[in-house]
């Protein structure tokens, strides 16, 4: 045995047999390379070679007729300035943008605050509500989505009953899918409702991981509550907290299916499109392949910009 | 506990829970509650909180739904491919990273958390062409083609977690006793990942039940339809809309997702941690 099969991970691989773990050995070894074919081949069948024959349609005039067999010719930037040109575009991604960010801290503060609650609760109260948790977590979209319909519906639905219990008489027989803003109140407490158990739960398991005699020995060196979560709790848990606020903003942006089956509730679609369903709206119900790529491709880049900043410090934090 | 919450704090932390657990439980309830009263407590004005009307009905009809049938059909032989191709092509990708440093290692680590960043919506266009010219719209092959793709990244990312924690040492022992690298890494690290594979084999189940778009893109015959389609499908076909019918579709539809749920959830949120901080 080497000295670095004991502490495997900095620069561990497997030692040699035939001696000390080499780099030059380490870097001829093709059986990395061969584990990870399978999966790169796959993703590039399936991500990567679409992904480029989007960006070429995203240069190139492509609608209906090129469908068809017709040649598509090379539009240069046409697509670009055609859809940055276009104010409901602009519309749509003001809109993607905010309900992105407020689901997305909306999400983290409660599951955060979920989770920290876990920890105060008492036995029976604690089992409840991760069961709770557990349950809204399992549900799939489609489930979720046609019981929220159900909740906000008009006619018969509880939420619109109980309002109207309560004095607001305007509120009996509201149409919740008719106004944008309502419209997004019940995406946003649905999407919200969806991703708070996966935040409740990797926090708290990460939480659970705190030593316990640490927050002791702070506490008898006179720490505070909020003392100690800011500087224990926080630190402990912030690789986990990057890579919830990461996926959380990746998926609240790309929000595509929520919104997708309720706007057919409403017929106020214009004004309720997020870029997921402008795009879809664009290229497969209006055609035109072009101008709907390269609408995704600038949803990619706003993406990365987004995320770009945690993500670079989360592979930092993580030494991956 | 560290330290003793006064009685009142603690009393105060579980009146908030229970409103938590509350507000979060309530639309499980109310599909549940919804999908077993009767047509008449559906319709009225006011919600019927419990299933005192009882009735079974809207289960019958769904069951006596032939689409119901080929719809669970499709999206369990789906789920199934999905299953085995992630976890195996996500078992060797993450014995790669996890054991071997190697040139562009680390490029490969940052494309699996890129990828995920690209919207559907980017690529589904081609996706549909490229299945369309192999003739597999409308085939199960073809939707599991476009899932295992969907699902590998996020069954690396987990596996990995779990890999980095079994100790090298053991696959090293094995090959000291003449195993093959391979031989050690299946007979020695496999089964002790028994976790982190159920774990990470749910989350590709689920990401292949729950999708809807790409579904919605790749299968339009009536035949090949996925449960999150049929139910999606089953609220538009009549002219008033069958809400009980569809609360039971849904609950049905829920179940099994629920039930591996409840086999595994300490397992998933451990994973994902691990992801993270590397246990």
């Amino acid at each position: 045995m080497t000295v670095t099969s004991t502490r495997a991970k900095p620069e561990g691989t497997l030692p040699d047999r035939t001696g000390p773990a080499a780099p030059r050995k380490r870097r001829r070894n093709p059986l990395p390379y061969l584990l990870l074919l399978p999966a790169v081949l796959i993703l590039l069948v399936d991500m990567g070679y679409p992904l480029l024959r989007q960006i070429t349609m995203a240069f190139q005039h492509f609608s209906l007729e090129q469908q068809f067999g017709k040649p598509a010719e090379f539009a240069g930037l046409d697509n670009f300035t055609r859809v940055l040109g276009d104010s409901a575009f602009w519309l749509t991604l003001g809109r993607s943008l905010a309900f992105c960010l407020v689901c997305a801290a909306l999400t983290m503060a409660i599951g955060i605050g979920g989770a920290l609650l876990l920890t105060k609760l008492s036995r029976p109260v604690s089992v409840f509500v991760q069961a709770a948790m557990l349950l809204a977590w399992a549900m799939p979209v489609l489930s979720s989505l046609q019981v929220f319909q159900w909740i906000f519906d008009s006619r018969s639905g509880v939420v619109d009953w109980t309002l109207a219990g309560l004095g607001l008489q305007g509120m009996a027989g509201y149409n919740w899918f008719s106004n944008p803003l309502t419209f997004f109140a019940v995406a946003a407490i649905l999407v919200i409702w969806m991703s708070v158990p996966l935040v409740v739960f990797m926090v708290y398991a990460s939480v659970t991981q705190i030593d316990e005699s640490m927050l002791e020995a702070s506490t008898l060196d006179g720490a505070n509550g909020w003392k100690q979560f800011r500087e224990i709790t926080v630190p402990t848990i912030a690789p986990v907290l990057l890579l919830v606020t990461i996926l959380e903003i990746i998926w609240d942006l790309r929000v595509f299916t929520q919104i997708f089956i309720l706007q057919k509730n409403g017929g106020i679609t214009e004004q309720t499109n997020v870029l997921g369903t402008y795009v879809y709206q664009v290229g497969l119900s209006g055609g035109d392949y072009g101008v709907a790529s390269a609408t995704a491709l600038i949803m990619l880049l706003i993406t990365l910009l987004l995320t770009w900043r945690y993500v670079t410090q989360f592979l930092k934090q993580g030494e991956v | 506990m560290a330290l003793k919450p006064s009685p009142v704090r603690r009393s105060a932390a579980n009146i908030t829970g229970l409103v938590f657990g509350l507000l979060w439980i309530f639309p499980v309830y109310w599909l549940v509650n919804n999908s077993l009263v009767t047509d008449d407590a559906l319709q009225s004005r006011t919600p019927s909180f419990l299933p005192l009307d009882f009735t079974w009905a809207h289960y019958e009809t769904v069951l006596h739904d032939g689409r119901f049938w080929s719809a669970l059909r499709m999206s369990f032989g789906v789920a199934l491919i999905v299953v085995v191709a992630a976890l195996l092509f996500a078992f060797f990708a993450s014995m790669a990273l996890s054991r071997f440093r190697f040139k562009g290692r680390k490029i490969v680590i940052i494309s699996v958390l890129v990828i995920q960043m690209i919207p559907a919506e980017a690529m589904f266009i081609s996706q549909y062409k490229m299945i369309d010219s192999w003739h597999l719209l409308n085939s199960v092959l073809g939707l599991s083609l476009l899932y295992i793709g969907a699902s590998v990244p996020f069954t690396i990312w987990m596996l990995k977690g779990f890999v980095d924690g079994v100790p090298v040492e053991l696959e090293e022992s094995a090959m000291i006793d003449g195993c093959s690298r391979m031989g050690a890494f299946f007979r020695v690290t496999f089964p002790l990942l028994g976790s982190g594979l159920v774990a990470s084999g749910i989350f590709a189940f689920l990401a292949a039940w729950n999708e809807y778009t790409l579904a919605l893109v790749l299968l339009s015959s009536d035949n090949s339809k996925t449960l999150p389609l049929w139910i999606q499908g089953f609220s538009g076909q009549n002219q008033a809309t069958d809400w009980g019918g569809i609360m039971a579709g849904s609950t049905l539809m829920a179940l099994p997702v629920i039930i591996l749920f409840v086999i595994v959830q300490k397992k998933m949120a451990q994973g994902l941690v691990a992801g993270a901080v590397k246990g």
